[in-house]
């Protein structure tokens, strides 16, 4: 038997998918004309399924302080935060992370992924519990079997369910870390956070919140859930992405618990890479600032993600349970989900296509992201397409 | 605290509602190729399962769960602790 058997099991399986052009799970995006426009195939597309919720990725502020990042450090920091990749401005961004959420300290990490991977694995271990949400994103369960501990899913969103599964733990309660997303990814729902932070609280238990999707869409200031819930001070551990609302790569903790300082020595997705790029580190903080001050773009991004839900909603399509910047419809079958990925395609808009079982339900989705920079022509351009399409 | 041939009989139970043909269904029935379902559809299954006996099965234990018999065994086991 070869190692690469069950590659061929998978390439004939996935054929009938893998055979479309333009190819859904690598689409090639040929030119970028600004945030929201590119062209894909020949054809110039309205790009409606890239996490770039403010629209940052060409805002003249990030672009120059990521210029200078370069002429001033180079391209790469050509190693780890424990050896030579730790710069003034990755320290400088912890500071300001931790600030921006009132922590007492952060942590940034190489990517998104690796915020989750390195804080779930270095702060629990053999012997502790991790008690997840049934839809949280592959980087907490991939970060969940680093860690080594024992791992049980809640029901989604449910409380009565993470209840009755923190009682079933008795004293271990107390040793175990809920993880729970802020926005999810694939329905673009929020998390009962509430009332979750009150369950965790009466077992003594502790809560990590991924903010990836909420980070710049919800809250005043764009801290996200928490800022939204008020509940800031009784969340023991946030993780949030660079590649979303800031338009960089990169991930970080922030905690009020300075513990989370020593996972530093401990977390090997923090230890073995190397550090973010002077480039990245510098962009994602001239975006922090626009994010902050950003109540304009999110006003314009809520006003768009509730105009394009309505209206999705009006066209008898399954969606998430409300509105927000991720809006994703549920279809019954991949022959369908892929006719309205190509049409639209065709048509001039990309979308995310996504399949079980990375989508809930074993159900196949397409999924939109609205960003502060589509203009109204654009949502309106989407809103007459799925009408035509429909 | 369930005998092991109540927890099959319950488990079997749980695992016939979720299959979409009439499949016969013993101790040494491979769960997920018997049922063609994916990795996530039987963590959903489990769910209804732990309800029926006040548990949480950890992922960790479900790695190595291959038969109807295996996830027997690790209900009884998580029963007998409690």
């Amino acid at each position: 038997m070869s190692l690469f058997d069950k590659f061929s099991t998978f390439l004939e399986e996935s054929e009938p998918l893998l055979s479309i052009k333009p190819d859904i799970f690598g689409t090639k995006i040929e030119k970028l004309y600004s945030s929201t426009e590119a062209s894909i195939d020949g054809r110039r597309v309205l790009l409606a399924g890239t996490n770039n919720y403010l629209g940052l990725t060409f805002a003249p502020e990030c672009i120059a302080a990521a210029h200078k990042a370069i002429d001033d450090e180079g391209t790469g920091t050509t190693g780890s935060r424990m050896a030579n990749g730790n710069y003034d401005g990755h320290r400088a961004l912890e500071r300001e992370l931790a600030e921006f959420y009132d922590c007492a300290t952060g942590i940034v990490f190489s990517t998104g992924y690796q915020a989750n991977l390195g804080t779930i694995s270095g702060l629990v271990g053999s012997g502790d519990v991790l008690l997840i949400d049934a839809h949280c994103h592959a980087s907490i369960y991939d970060g969940c079997k680093l860690s080594g501990a024992e791992v049980i899913r809640f029901r989604h969103n449910d409380v009565a369910d993470l209840d009755k599964r923190l009682n079933r733990l008795g004293d271990r309660a107390q040793s175990t870390l809920i993880v729970v997303e802020g926005i999810y990814s694939m329905l673009g729902d929020t998390a009962p956070l509430g009332e979750i932070t009150k369950c965790k609280q009466k077992y003594g238990s502790y809560l990590l919140i991924d903010e990836a999707h909420s980070l710049g869409v919800l809250g005043d200031t764009g801290q996200g859930l928490v800022e939204v819930a008020g509940v800031g001070n009784a969340v023991d551990f946030i993780t949030g992405t660079f590649s979303k609302s800031l338009g960089s790569i990169g991930g970080y903790c922030v905690s009020n618990h300075q513990q989370l300082d020593v996972i530093r020595y401990l977390s090997r997705p923090y230890i073995f890479t190397a550090s973010p790029s002077p480039s990245n580190i510098a962009s994602a903080r001239a975006a922090l600032v626009l994010l902050k001050n950003g109540n304009a773009l999110r006003e314009q991004l809520w006003e768009h993600a509730n105009k394009l839900y309505s209206h999705l909603l009006g066209l008898d399509l399954d969606l998430g349970p409300e509105p927000g910047p991720v809006i994703a419809a549920q279809l019954d079958t991949t022959e369908e989900a892929l006719r309205i990925w190509s049409s639209l395609i065709e048509k001039g808009i990309y979308v995310n296509l996504i399949f079980p079982p990375a989508s809930p339900k074993n159900k196949p989705l397409i999924r939109i992201s609205v960003s502060a920079a589509h203009t109204e022509e654009q949502i309106n351009f989407i809103c007459n397409t799925f009408s035509e399409i429909m | 605290m369930h005998s092991k041939e109540d927890i099959l009989l319950k488990v079997s139970e749980q695992l016939k509602q979720s299959a979409e043909a009439d499949v016969e269904i013993t101790a040494e029935t491979n769960i997920a190729e018997q049922f063609a379902l994916d990795s996530v559809k039987v963590l959903d299954l489990l769910m209804e399962i732990e309800d029926d006996f006040d548990v949480s099965v950890p992922l960790n234990l479900m790695a190595d769960v291959q038969t109807v018999n295996d996830l027997v065994e690790v209900i009884y086991k998580l029963e007998s602790e409690k």
